[in-house]
């Protein structure tokens, strides 16, 4: 049986890890409220864009345009989207699980990786990080998205890589999170929704192509801040949960250890009566 | 009085004004624009300027950047980056992004980029322009 010193000395150490858990269970409680209504206000403006973009492309399917056609090259642009801090249960790696797990060939990826953890992850593993954001996720900005969005898209259309790809952590409710692989360009056919049919055929102004470069580049920056946003809801909502049954599972042990020290104490104090009533004993 | 139409302006970070409107004025790509119900259905690009709602109450002026407008008979969605009321706009501010576009224009580096700073340069002439109106 452990000593009591050992046993105190245990306690103590889990009882001010627990104490650190808490504290951070509340910080990303408080920082999860503000994300989350982050999100919920960034949501009428990707959804109205992937609206609009699925209607005009199922409106006319007869276009030919460079954004529509995949690219000549096989390397594939992957936007992954994780924390810069640990501590969030499995957030980070279900992303990279993403990549490694995922169906495409390791050597066509080039990583433009946002978040330092997905980032260390991924480039232990061998693939190839083609940029690094990492600064954008601690307060993610539409400029930011902006920036990060013309550069793959300049990327793709000087031939460079082929596709893009953009993985993040899509916020459902706090405690259900889930993560994502969603092909930006080019954008595909078969996933083109069928929307109603309006009476009246859309026109556009100047025409179709010129409203198509400006739109799509919109379009794919709208979905890289909706991922950041949401990722950043997520990866607050992952981490309240971690450090909530890290609270609990401390406070468990905190127990355990109380029952043990106490009968470590019992134990002592019985053997210590039983030695002095035998000293007692003998002298009689 | 003239027919209403439902009037959203979407932003990256928020819904910026959904209401009914009779009018709507705008600066599109291909020139200034007034758009009343039962308008034809057109996509076209933003331009930035001053967006003028004409409420029934009256008219409301905002400054909006960079996006597009989709235009339906009984509905109109401007899609914009930025979106500003008149006193949400830091004038000095604006009035140094001029300074600095500008400057920027007239300095002839090799390798500027034109139409960028033309684009600074004109969305600080809007916010200034609209700042004046409040």
């Amino acid at each position: 049986m452990a000593s009591m010193r050992d046993i105190q000395r245990r306690k103590s150490s889990i009882q001010s890890t627990g104490q650190i858990t808490k504290a951070m269970k509340l910080v990303s409680t408080v920082k999860l409220q503000k994300a989350k209504s982050r999100a919920e206000h960034t949501r009428p403006y990707s959804d109205a864009m992937y609206a609009t973009v699925s209607e005009m492309l199922s409106k006319s399917s007869n276009i030919d345009h460079p954004y529509l056609r995949k690219g000549s090259s096989d390397k594939k642009a992957v936007i992954v989207i994780t924390s810069n801090r640990g501590l969030a249960g499995g957030y980070n790696t279900n992303i990279t699980k993403l990549l490694t797990n995922g169906s495409i060939p390791k050597e066509e990826i080039q990583v433009y990786a946002i978040g330092r953890k997905g980032k260390e992850i991924l480039a232990r593993r061998g693939y190839e990080i083609h940029a690094d954001y990492s600064d954008v996720i601690n307060e993610p900005m539409y400029q930011d998205a902006k920036e990060i969005g013309k550069t793959v898209l300049e990327a793709f259309t000087n031939g460079e890589i082929g596709e893009i790809y953009l993985a993040y952590t899509s916020f459902k409710n706090t405690v259900s999170h889930e993560p994502k692989l969603i092909k930006l360009l080019p954008i595909e056919v078969e996933e083109r929704k069928e929307t109603t049919e309006r009476q009246v055929p859309m026109n556009y102004e100047p025409d179709e192509e010129e409203v198509l470069d400006v739109i799509i580049p919109k379009y794919v920056c709208s979905l890289i801040y909706g991922g950041l946003i949401e990722s950043v809801a997520s990866e607050n909502g992952a981490r309240m949960q971690a450090m909530d049954s890290a609270t609990s599972n401390a406070e468990e042990m905190i127990a355990d250890l109380s029952l043990k020290y106490n009968r470590a104490r019992q134990g002592s104090i019985t053997q210590e009566l039983t030695e002095i009533i035998a000293g007692a004993n003998a002298i009689n | 009085m003239a027919e209403l139409f439902q009037l959203q302006i979407i932003s990256p970070n928020r819904i910026f004004y959904d209401g009914q409107v009779s009018m709507v004025e705008m600066n599109t790509g291909e020139g200034e624009i007034g758009v009343y119900a039962r308008h034809l259905p057109v996509t076209t690009t933003l331009e930035p300027g001053i967006v003028k709602i004409h409420e029934e109450s009256g008219i409301r002026e905002a400054a909006v950047h960079a996006g597009f407008v989709v235009i339906l008979q009984d509905k109109v969605t401007l899609m914009a980056e930025v979106a500003e009321w008149p006193e949400e706009i830091d004038v000095n501010r604006a009035e140094e992004a001029r300074i600095r576009a500008e400057r920027r224009l007239n300095a002839h580096e090799p390798n500027l980029d034109v139409a960028r700073a033309e684009l600074a340069l004109r969305r600080s002439l809007t916010r200034i322009e609209l700042s004046k109106h409040r």
